[in-house]
């Protein structure tokens, strides 16, 4: 039995990695994060959410599905993605004495570079690989912009399962192309004609087709929102970001970043990002969300500005709601940041002081879009210019307050293909007639 | 911390019913719909015809576990301006129309009970005469809150089981509930089905296995002959879309209600002769 001497050390082992795991934030398990989180969903579903955490948890331990999630990071996402440093855009932050120095560096992860052009495909790769454990055979999809459909629409295709994909009838309109893309893909779109027809609505109707379907189906939710165990599984599968993002950093400047922000819709790209910094007390963290026409305007998605905890989708979290605690529609020019929930680990990392959340109007997210085109060459997507908008307030706020030497870290969530026709739009580029065959 | 409560007046209800040999009609009716002060003549339409036990909904804005049908009357009672404490008015009228025989039980999602105040409205519903809750997106695992709450003002807690739910969750579940344990007959939203599967049935035998007292079934009853079907076995029988969409024509509302009255009618009897003679001919 040459197993037996061994088992007390291991079991050492593992009771001090326990605790050290317990002692970092970055490795909070869920279902909880502080008050945050939870599984308020029908009975009925409880089993496929239990399912679904021991096949993860296996996974996690399995040096086979590591291997082969890391073999399709390198050969078909184009993993590990760049960072770029971008000075021309940084020299806008200030350029008071204007020597062409800036007060600050500004690196972009830049996970518009993967493909499908976002980091989504990090999650959806995760996720479809577990659907094959499972031995379920059909996935289904929410999705508000496309990003998140045509991810899963993709995978869906490379690992031969049926792909259904809820997205708001309204959305369908707007994103026609990334319809077609899905199309393309295999995959089969439904519009959702009730509601408010736009994400909310589209994660409704496919919670619906779950409780219908779920002993052959897998729920692909898209980001770390949800019942437990999405929220901490999703951020699993988006933690490379951050990985390679603070190696990267390192490398280049030889210093951990002083600042490191990213959008947040539901926030599966700030959390990605964020958990590798997040026990680096010295790192600040920024989540930059839609503020819409303004806060005072009603129209937004600032959860954090604008709302209250509740219960949606599965979660309790920070939410747009009224005083009955019904769900108030959220509005940003992005669509991808146009839901009004959030994480519950946002919630929490919010209460906790661990991170500051801000709100970015429409227009300056389509500033901020216009000047990283400008001076970059990179077209990003809507949603990642709440993050570039941010870093520039935030930039001139620590220039007003000279503090200089600053080093920034943005991620760069997805490219901006899909957003052309809403910025011609925006910036007049196109007559309406034109902007009406585009839609 | 209240000391245990151990009656329950649905549990009451079900067993005054079965006593005399018969399960219990559950007539489901989302309050505000197409107005307040009409859906509380609807419900009283339904007490009148026959129903046994009332579930009134509470109109949400993202309810995950209903049909098209629930959903369009409480998208429409939202946009006619519908009010969490709206409720507590349509619990009393069903008090008052039954001389308060028939328990009321309200149905609702989670986020408008925690918005109201969980404590503040187990208050609420028990002063308005109100049986306990049914919670379609609570588990017992998360409701803490609202546990101690109807324990604190002697409500039912009605939670859900399902065909997926294992051993343990129907053994959690009937623990938890008080009145009845609410059984999906199968997997999906409420809405009109063809049949409602013999699933209901195991799962129904299940759930009593577990430790469940009583167990009434919802989901896809529509109709008399369905009603006694499911009657057979199950201590009470839920009805929803079937009695909404009655409410959902274009009709002058008093064929509207006429029409409730008469889909109340004919499943009143499909309970009544459920157990007559083994069941539906």
């Amino acid at each position: 039995m040459p197993e037996q001497p061994e088992q007390p050390v291991r079991d050492a082992l593992t009771e001090t990695l326990a605790h050290q795991v317990a002692e970092k934030l970055a490795d909070v398990q869920g279902p909880y994060f502080g008050q945050f989180g939870g599984r308020y969903v029908p009975e009925a579903l409880i089993a496929a959410l239990d399912e679904l955490e021991t096949e993860f948890r296996k996974a996690q331990g399995d040096p086979a599905f590591a291997a082969e999630l890391s073999r399709l990071h390198r050969d078909y996402t184009g993993r590990p993605s760049p960072v770029t440093e971008v000075p021309r855009f940084a020299a806008h932050i200030a350029d008071a004495d204007g020597d062409g120095t800036a007060p600050v560096r500004v690196f972009l992860k830049r996970e518009d570079l993967n493909h499908t052009g976002s980091h989504k495909i990090n999650n959806v790769l995760g996720q479809a690989l577990l659907v094959k454990r499972m031995g379920k055979t059909r996935v289904i999809a929410e999705t508000g912009a496309g990003q998140h459909g045509v991810a899963t629409a993709t995978a869906a295709a490379l690992l031969g399962l049926e792909c259904v994909v809820y997205m708001g009838e309204e959305d369908t309109r707007r994103q026609a192309l990334n319809v077609a893309r899905m199309e393309l893909l295999g995959a089969t779109v439904v519009p959702v004609s009730v509601g408010t027809r736009t994400l909310k609505d589209a994660i409704n109707e496919a919670l619906r087709d779950w409780v219908t379907n779920v002993d052959h189906t897998h729920y692909l939710l898209g980001t770390v929102t949800g019942p437990h165990p999405f929220p901490e599984m999703v951020r699993e599968f988006h933690r490379i970001i951050g990985e390679e993002a603070r190696e990267q950093v390192m490398e280049r400047v030889g210093r951990l970043p002083d600042a490191v922000m990213a959008c947040v819709g539901g926030g599966s790209n700030a959390l990605g990002l964020f958990n590798a910094f997040l026990d680096d007390a010295e790192v600040s963290l920024y989540g930059f969300e839609a503020g819409g026409e303004g806060i005072e305007s009603g129209r937004h998605a600032a959860r954090f500005s604008g709302g209250a905890p509740g219960v949606l989708h599965g979660a309790r979290s920070y939410l747009l709601q009224d005083d009955d605690g019904q769900t108030r529609p959220s509005h940003s020019v992005s669509a991808g940041l146009d839901y009004p929930s959030v994480g519950p680990a946002h919630s929490w990392l919010h209460d906790i002081g661990r991170a500051t959340y801000e709100p970015v109007t429409d227009s300056e997210a389509m500033e901020a879009f216009r000047l990283l085109c400008r001076t970059e060459g990179i077209i990003p997507a809507i949603e990642s210019a709440h993050a570039l908008a941010g870093a520039l307030r935030l930039g001139r706020r620590m220039v007003d307050e000279g503090r200089t030497d600053q080093v920034f870290l943005i991620n760069l969530s997805g490219r901006g293909d899909k957003d052309v026709a809403t910025a011609a739009r925006w910036f007049g580029l196109l007559d309406e007639d034109t902007t009406e065959g585009d839609r | 911390m209240s000391g245990t409560v151990t009656t329950s007046r649905t549990a009451a209800r079900l067993d005054e019913l079965a006593a005399v040999g018969r399960p219990a009609l559950v007539g489901y009716l989302p309050v505000g719909f197409p107005d307040v002060p009409r859906s509380i003549e609807a419900v009283s339409m339904m007490v009148d015809a026959g129903v046994d036990v009332v579930e009134v909904g509470v109109p949400y804005t993202d309810p995950v576990m209903d049909g098209p049908v629930i959903q369009r009357a409480a998208e429409a009672a939202l946009a006619g301006g519908a009010r969490v404490r709206d409720v507590l008015a349509v619990v009393e009228a069903v008090a008052d129309r039954s001389g308060g025989k028939i328990p009321a039980l309200v149905m609702s999602y989670y986020n408008p009970v925690l918005r109201y105040g969980v404590e503040a409205f187990a208050r609420d519903l028990a002063a308005a005469g109100g049986a306990g809750m049914i919670t379609p997106d609570l588990i017992p695992d998360e409701a803490q809150e609202w546990s101690a709450a109807a324990d604190e003002h002697a409500l039912d807690k009605v939670y859900l089981v399902a065909p997926s739910s294992t051993p343990d969750r129907l053994r959690l579940t009937a623990q938890a509930s008080r009145g009845f344990v609410y059984a999906a007959s199968t997997m999906g939203v409420t809405g009109a089905r063809e049949a409602v599967g013999q699933r209901a049935e195991e799962l129904v035998a299940h759930t009593r296995a577990a430790g469940a007292r009583h167990v009434c079934v919802g989901l896809g009853v529509s109709t008399g002959a369905q009603a006694a079907e499911v009657g057979r076995f199950a201590d009470g029988v839920i009805v929803g879309s079937a009695l909404v969409r009655t409410l959902l024509t274009d009709d002058p509302w008093a064929d509207r209600l006429d029409a409730l009255g008469r889909v109340t009618g004919e499943l009143a009897a499909g309970v009544a002769r459920a157990r007559t003679t083994g069941g539906d001919s």
